[in-house]
Order: C-alpha cells, then sequence, then structure tokens
C-alpha cells in the first residue's frame, strides 16, 4: 500500500501541482475581471479552489491506497457512496417522511441491478481498479435521477392538488389519481440521460473513452464501450428514477387515502390514518 | 330537525387539528336524507374543514362520522366517496372529454357508463350533447354542471358542496342552485353546502349550521336561524 502511495506522488504529481497553480491563476484573473465589473465572488471563489484542490488531492490519495487492495473494499466503497448519494437526494425533500430510505432503496435498486449485470455479463470487470470508478458513475447518475424524479414528482402534486382530491372524492385510487405525475418523473429524470446518448460522440466524447484511447485501446472499441457506459447509467436512472417515484407515491397518502403533501404546508396532524377516539 | 327522515349522515364529537391549531371543534350534528344543509360562518371558521371531514378527504383527530349509522373508519374511503359525493369550488376536471370525466368514477370500479346515461346525465344537468366536448372548451358555469354530473355519475347517498358557486357569475351561480335543488329533491339525497353567502343558504338550506372557530353555534331551520341573526 505505501509503496503505490509513494509511487503514486512521482514527476506526475509535481507536473500536476504546476498545471494546477496556472489552473488557479487563471481562475483568480477571472475573479478580478469580474471584480471590475462588480461581481464579487473573490472569497466564494477561493474557498471553493481551495476545498476541490484538497479533496481531489485526499481522494487521489485515497485512491492510490486502494486500487490494489481486495474486492471487498471496493464494494465498501461503493456502498458507501450510496448512502452519501441517497443522503444527498434526500435533503431535497425533507417534507416526506422517510425520504432518506426511499433514495436509498431507489438508488441501490438502480445501481445495484446495473453494476451486478455489468458483472455478470464481464462488461465490467472484477477489479476495485474498474469497478469503483465505473460505479460510482452509475451511482451519481442514479443520485441525479432520484432527486429529479422526487423533485418533478412533488412539484407536480403540489401544484395538482385539486385534480388529485378531485379524484379521490370520486373513489379512485390513489394511485390512479397521481399516474400521470409518476409518468412524468419518470420521464423528468430520465431526459437528460437520453439527451446524453443522443450526444455522445457529437457534442462530447466522455472520459471513459478518451482515458482509453490515451492508454492505447482501439478507438472503435472505446466507443462502444462507452456507448455501454452511457446506457447502463440510462437504465440505472430509469429504475432509480420508477422506484423512487413509487415509493414517493405511497409515502404522500395516508392508509385512508388522503393526501397528505399541500402547498400550504397542511399535512395530516395524524397521518397513519387511524382515527384516536375521544374518551367520554 | 325534522324527524320524517333517519339521519344519513351523523357526526360524533367530529373534531380535527393541525399542528396544534384546532379546525373542527367537537362537532356533533345529524344530517337527515332528503334536507340540504347549510353551512355558514366566517372565512376561517373551519365551514371546508368540516365538509372535508364528511367524506374522510382528511382524517379526524377526534370523533367520527356514521353513514347510514355505520361507522364511516370501518369502509374502504373509495367506497365511502362514492356514496358521499363532493363538488368542490372549483371543477377541477380530468383532461379529455366531458363524457371521459362522467365516466371516470364508475370505471374506478369497472363499471361502464352507456352513451345512453351519459346523454341522460349531461341532459340533466343542461348541457344536452356536450359529450364530446374538450373541457378546456368549457365555461366556468359549464365546467361546475360537468363537475355535478361526474359526482352524480357515482350515484351518491350524499351530496357535499363546497362553495360551488363562489367562482360563477351570479346567472350561473342560480342555474347551479337550481340544479342541485332538484336533483337533491329528485334522487331524496343529503345535501351538504359549504357557501360564505347566506343568502345562498336561505335560497336553498332547510336547515343551517353556523360555525366560528371551529365550533358549531347554533343549528336549525334556516328562516328561524337566519332570521334570528
Amino acid at each position: 500500500m505505501l509503496h503505490e502511495l509513494t509511487s503514486s506522488l512521482g514527476s506526475d504529481v509535481v507536473v500536476g501541482v504546476i498545471q494546477a497553480a496556472g489552473a488557479i491563476a487563471l481562475c483568480l484573473g477571472v475573479v478580478a475581471l469580474c471584480r471590475w465589473f462588480g461581481v464579487n465572488v473573490e472569497r466564494e471563489a477561493a474557498s471553493s479552489m481551495a476545498r476541490g484542490l484538497v479533496q481531489m488531492v485526499i481522494v487521489g490519495t485515497i485512491l492510490a491506497l486502494l486500487l490494489k487492495g481486495s474486492l471487498l473494499i471496493g464494494i465498501l466503497i461503493l456502498v458507501g457512496m450510496t448512502i452519501a448519494a441517497a443522503v444527498t437526494a434526500s435533503r431535497r425533500l425533507p417534507e416526506i417522511n422517510g425520504a432518506l430510505s426511499s433514495s436509498l432503496c431507489a438508488i441501490a435498486a438502480g445501481a445495484g441491478v446495473v453494476i451486478i449485470i455489468m458483472l455478470a455479463t464481464r462488461t465490467l470487470e472484477v477489479q476495485i481498479a474498474m469497478l469503483v470508478p465505473v460505479g460510482s458513475m452509475i451511482i451519481a447518475n442514479a443520485m441525479n435521477a432520484c432527486a429529479q424524479a422526487a423533485e418533478r414528482f412533488k412539484a407536480d402534486v403540489v401544484a395538482h392538488v385539486g385534480q388529485i382530491e378531485a379524484g379521490l372524492t370520486l373513489g379512485a385510487d390513489p394511485a390512479t389519481t397521481v399516474a400521470p405525475y409518476v409518468k412524468s418523473a419518470v420521464y423528468a429524470s430520465l431526459l437528460p440521460r437520453l439527451d446524453m446518448l443522443k450526444s455522445l460522440g457529437l457534442v462530447w466524447i466522455p472520459g471513459v473513452m478518451a482515458g482509453m484511447v490515451l492508454s492505447g485501446a482501439s478507438p472503435v472499441y472505446a466507443g462502444i464501450y462507452q456507448f455501454i457506459i452511457v446506457a447502463m447509467i440510462l437504465a440505472a436512472s430509469g429504475i432509480t428514477g420508477l422506484v423512487a417515484t413509487v415509493l414517493m407515491r405511497e409515502r404522500i397518502f395516508s392508509p385512508a387515502a388522503q393526501l397528505t403533501m399541500h402547498p400550504h404546508g397542511d399535512t395530516l396532524a395524524n397521518p397513519s390514518g387511524v382515527v384516536r377516539r375521544r374518551q367520554a | 330537525m325534522s324527524a320524517d327522515y333517519p339521519a344519513a349522515l351523523e357526526t360524533r364529537n367530529l373534531s380535527r387539528a393541525v399542528a396544534g391549531r384546532v379546525l373542527v371543534d367537537d362537532i356533533t350534528v345529524q344530517l337527515r336524507q332528503g334536507e340540504v344543509v347549510a353551512v355558514v360562518g366566517p372565512s376561517g371558521a373551519g365551514k371546508s374543514s368540516f365538509l372535508r371531514l364528511l367524506n374522510r378527504l382528511d382524517e379526524p383527530t377526534g370523533g367520527t362520522v356514521l353513514l347510514n349509522g355505520r361507522d364511516y373508519c370501518a369502509m374502504a374511503p373509495q367506497e365511502l366517496r362514492r356514496r358521499v359525493g363532493m363538488v368542490m369550488q372549483t371543477a377541477y376536471l380530468f383532461p379529455g372529454t366531458v363524457a371521459e370525466n362522467i365516466a371516470f368514477g364508475p370505471r374506478q370500479r369497472h363499471q361502464a357508463v352507456t352513451p345512453e346515461a351519459i346523454a341522460s346525465l349531461l341532459e340533466r344537468v343542461g348541457l344536452p350533447g356536450y359529450k364530446d366536448r374538450d373541457v378546456n372548451k368549457l365555461s366556468g358555469g359549464e365546467a361546475q354542471r360537468v363537475s355535478v354530473a361526474r359526482t352524480l355519475a357515482n350515484n351518491p347517498d350524499a351530496l357535499l358542496l363546497d362553495e360551488p358557486t363562489s367562482a360563477l357569475d351570479e346567472i350561473s351561480a342560480r342555474g347551479i342552485e337550481d340544479l342541485v335543488l332538484s336533483i337533491v329533491h329528485e334522487r331524496r339525497m343529503t345535501c351538504v353546502i359549504v357557501t360564505h353567502n347566506k343568502l345562498q343558504a336561505a335560497r336553498m338550506a332547510d336547515q343551517t349550521m353556523i360555525i366560528e372557530a371551529g365550533k358549531l353555534i347554533a343549528v336549525g331551520p334556516t328562516k328561524e336561524l337566519l332570521n334570528a341573526a
């Protein structure tokens, strides 16, 4: 492990530090230009750059230590990433009970299923050096899909409380009353990934392909592999968006089929749906 | 209240509080079959909150409601809401045609509504030939009439109306009042109408409930109660 760390601190790191200094200098120039136009971002830009640099050095150091480690460590890293992703996604839904567990289930389902399929079909090699970077890409996209689906669903429900309650008053099941908003939420979570797939190679050449070509792989194979990764990201996003929305749907209604999420925050004092009878 | 009819809807110590604020406070009342009951009171008095408890659109935090003598908590919410229909202040029609909206309720129970039945309902609410109209092209009054027809398609025992004419002009409002009264009397339904308009209560209701700060202040024959007030 220590050898891996010291070997990673070679001449490349020195070059990297010089290049980073150049990047910082350019950013500082832009900050100065902004200041001239009355946009004061000095403090925020300085703290963001310092934080970003320190975080990436830490990540690089950890990866240098772990990339030759056991597969178990890789799996634990992915589990940790999944939990962090769920915490991040659930912060957008403070008004929903169980948002964290719903986000965790959705991201774990989407990313987990896809990673297992990639491992089973040998699209992804069972090596920590492959598993962690590719897995993290899939988890990150699943997190975004979860947040996008949940936000869209929440916004649609809040905007259509009248229609939803009109459906309920006519005897409809809760699932029926929000079916149009489930569809639009899942679609909203897929849209960025569909655009990504459409623009692949035309608007951008993603990092995996660039890295493979630079390391000597066939450009055609690198292109195909990149397509596979983006397609897997789309699949993970679809599963995550669907699971997140369905779980949210279950949580916004009480057991007595009452909508518990309202724009004015009139959530049920007794969301269990169980009537507490007054003592005589 | 009149003893001619059995109590179709009965509330017992019905209460609801949200985040420590009491919206409906310990209301016990009997609503008889075939009667129109107006619920009046100042804004924020808890009139609509009371109405929403009658079909369990909101959950009571105390007490309960009996529908024909049966505790409504023992009923499936979907069946309860079919039997206690509700027309809201805004029509909230679903995208599509008038016929699709009318068929919505029965379709939830896998029941088809025949074209003849739809035509008959539309005739009844004064909109003959409207079945294929896009709901986006209806006026406010027409939309509210479709909303009434959509609720009636479920054959409810009771009809709840939450300020159904407050968004309409005077002529359309009077049309909805006449329509509701004729249907309620024809089908001998229990009807509860929330209104801030005492004249409307006087025109429509046999009985009136006055609610203030969530409490039932008075209940009795409309003419006596409103004249006294």
